[in-house]
């Protein structure tokens, strides 16, 4: 794996892994961030994963405080990319673990959905051509971002891409399903927004009481499948 | 208990930070100025970390319901108790009934209230941190509004010495400032004005020469629309030298982003984890609690350091604070 490091402030570094979005480059970053979970190093913070990159937040004092004394003249981020380096040479395998396939259950149309009559008309097709073609998709999540538990999906079908709204809802509702021109995305948490909305799920995306909060995770594949209202209310009521 | 009889401009519980979770999507969040927090809370005896409270020019009226120890670091808002101005940077001993207020704002933007024992707020993703888009942390996980009650953690060790040190004999005293204070090279905001230092970022070489040399060379307004995820800066619209496309990646406190129009922002503690637009420079981490203190049409510039020398002088003014942390242990014991 080729790895190429760039500062992000005073204390973090950027690991560049590629310049355009591709699944190769996605388990690039999954390879990378299950590396970062087993080691859990004290040095690091956290990390935050991307499209193209991991970016690693360190902690500079606890690594003056600790790093041998042959290396005190050294700088805090030379000494974390030499470690970093070492720390992910361990291997270069792919993650073992098999991406999981999440199934997100959508209520199409109606109250839930009040764009897909439009998201339809837009692209020439019937409102059941649009559920079908979403329901089709082979999706992936390449990273979480811009909300709590908000997921960054590739892989939706051009036949339904649609321009966001000229002006944006003050207020969507949670697990609001959406379009915005060749993306789809789920909402986790009330915010306004310009999406197409053709669809919500009952399962809750977000939940900050849990360990782990984001329902999704990068390099997750999903399927939406279809459910009625009267499914909705219940898997809603079900999951609270 | 302390008791909000009123609010204040923006006001809310806020500590270093919520880490852990911004992979994610979940903003870090926590105290603005970061050093003005851990000075309050230190003088105090809290530990560094323990929730303070945030006040945005405009303070709060508190009333407190028990005997304690007080501390307010970073910007002068005038702080009075029972209609008395009472010191800023200094441990203050108050009494029960008093009341804690504002006046007109005199430096700096944000204040740090830190009280023995630090305020009493459920931690929700290892943080007493405010995030009040999402309704998470802090008081019920928004800003403090009149009519709350807001309880204290139990006192450490620590700020239970210090309490009986200060203590007035006098049970008609109201309150009573320790006779020490925090050495002016923190405090003193004269030598807080001058010109923020930056690193160039990663796309610097994004922008045309011209709008590389504005950057250093004019100064930027800091717009009214600013708030804590950014202060949007206008004066000096910057160009880029042909349109690139960038995909989203992480962003941290102080990256300084510029979206299509040229107007550059400077990402702050409630900033989002990635961000897609042209990074041209950072704020170096020693120059933050400066930048935080700053307010909405106050103009600001910047100077060009290395990566190295940012580097070297955070690790300066930590081994400063550690000082001052020592020294203030000793007023303890």
């Amino acid at each position: 794996m080729e790895l190429n490091f760039h500062p992000l402030g005073d204390q973090s570094v950027l690991i560049e892994l590629g310049t355009t979005i591709s699944e190769e480059t996605n388990q690039q970053v999954r390879t990378i961030s299950a590396l970062l979970d087993e080691q859990q190093p004290d040095w690091i913070i956290e990390y935050i994963p991307a499209f193209t990159s991991v970016t690693v937040l360190y902690d500079p004092i606890y690594i003056t405080k600790h790093q041998s004394p042959l290396n005190r003249d050294q700088l805090p981020y030379d000494w974390v990319c030499e470690k970093i380096q070492t720390l992910l040479s361990k291997t270069t395998e792919s993650v073992n673990h098999q991406p999981r396939t999440i199934d997100i259950p959508v209520c199409y149309g109606h109250t839930y959905g009040p764009d897909l009559t439009n998201v339809a008309e837009q692209n020439g097709l019937t409102e059941e051509e649009v559920i079908e073609t979403h329901m089709s998709g082979d999706y992936l999540v390449y990273m979480i971002g811009f909300a709590p538990g908000f997921p960054y999906i590739g892989g939706m079908d051009e036949k339904i891409s649609t321009p966001r709204r000229s002006e944006p809802r003050l207020s969507i509702p949670a697990g609001s399903v959406g379009i915005a021109g060749g993306q789809t995305g789920v909402y986790p948490i009330e915010t306004p927004g310009g999406w197409q909305l053709i669809g919500r799920t009952p399962l809750t995306l977000f939940d900050p009481s849990k360990e782990t909060p984001s329902l999704l995770q990068s390099g997750d594949h999903i399927r939406f499948t279809r459910i009625t209202e009267e499914e909705y209310g219940r898997l809603k009521e079900a999951d609270k | 208990m302390i008791h909000v009889l009123k609010s204040g401009l923006l006001t809310s519980i806020q500590d270093l930070g919520r880490y852990g979770y911004q992979k994610h999507g979940v903003i870090a969040s926590g105290a603005m100025d970061s050093e003005s927090h851990r000075i309050a809370n230190l003088l105090v005896g809290n530990h560094p970390n323990s929730p303070t409270m945030e006040i945005t020019l405009m303070g709060p009226v508190l009333e407190f319901q028990e005997d304690t120890c007080l501390a307010i670091c970073g910007g002068n808002l005038s702080p009075m108790i029972d209609g008395e101005r009472v010191s800023t940077w200094k441990p203050v001993y108050i009494r029960k009934g008093s009341e804690l207020r504002f006046g007109k704002p005199k430096e700096g933007f944000r204040s740090y209230l830190a009280v023995a024992g630090g305020f009493d707020v459920p931690e929700v993703m290892n943080s007493a941190s405010t995030y009040m888009r999402a309704g998470i942390g802090g008081f019920k996980g928004r800003a403090l509004q009149k009519g709350d009650c807001l309880s204290v953690r139990s006192k450490t060790k620590d700020s239970k010495l210090l309490l009986e040190k200060i203590k007035p004999k006098d049970k008609n005293i109201t309150f009573q400032e320790a006779g020490w204070f925090v050495p002016p090279e923190f405090s003193n905001y004269e030598d807080k004005k001058s010109s923020i230092r930056v690193m160039a970022g990663r796309e610097f070489d994004w922008f045309d020469e011209k709008s590389q040399k504005n950057f250093f060379q004019h100064s930027f307004q800091i717009d009214s629309k600013s708030d804590r995820m950014g202060y949007r800066l206008t004066g000096c619209p910057l160009s880029f030298k042909e349109e690139q496309s960038l995909l989203s990646e992480a962003v941290t406190f102080g990256t300084i982003q510029v979206p299509s129009e040229g107007n550059p922002i400077v990402l702050l503690a409630d900033r989002q984890t990635t961000g897609g637009y042209p990074k041209i420079a950072q704020v170096a981490s020693v120059d933050l609690p400066r930048l935080a203190q700053l307010r909405p049409g106050e103009s600001l510039s910047f100077t060009q350091i290395s990566h190295n020398e940012a580097q070297r002088l955070y690790l300066q003014r930590e081994n400063e604070i550690k000082q001052l942390q020592l020294g203030i242990a000793s007023k303890f014991r």
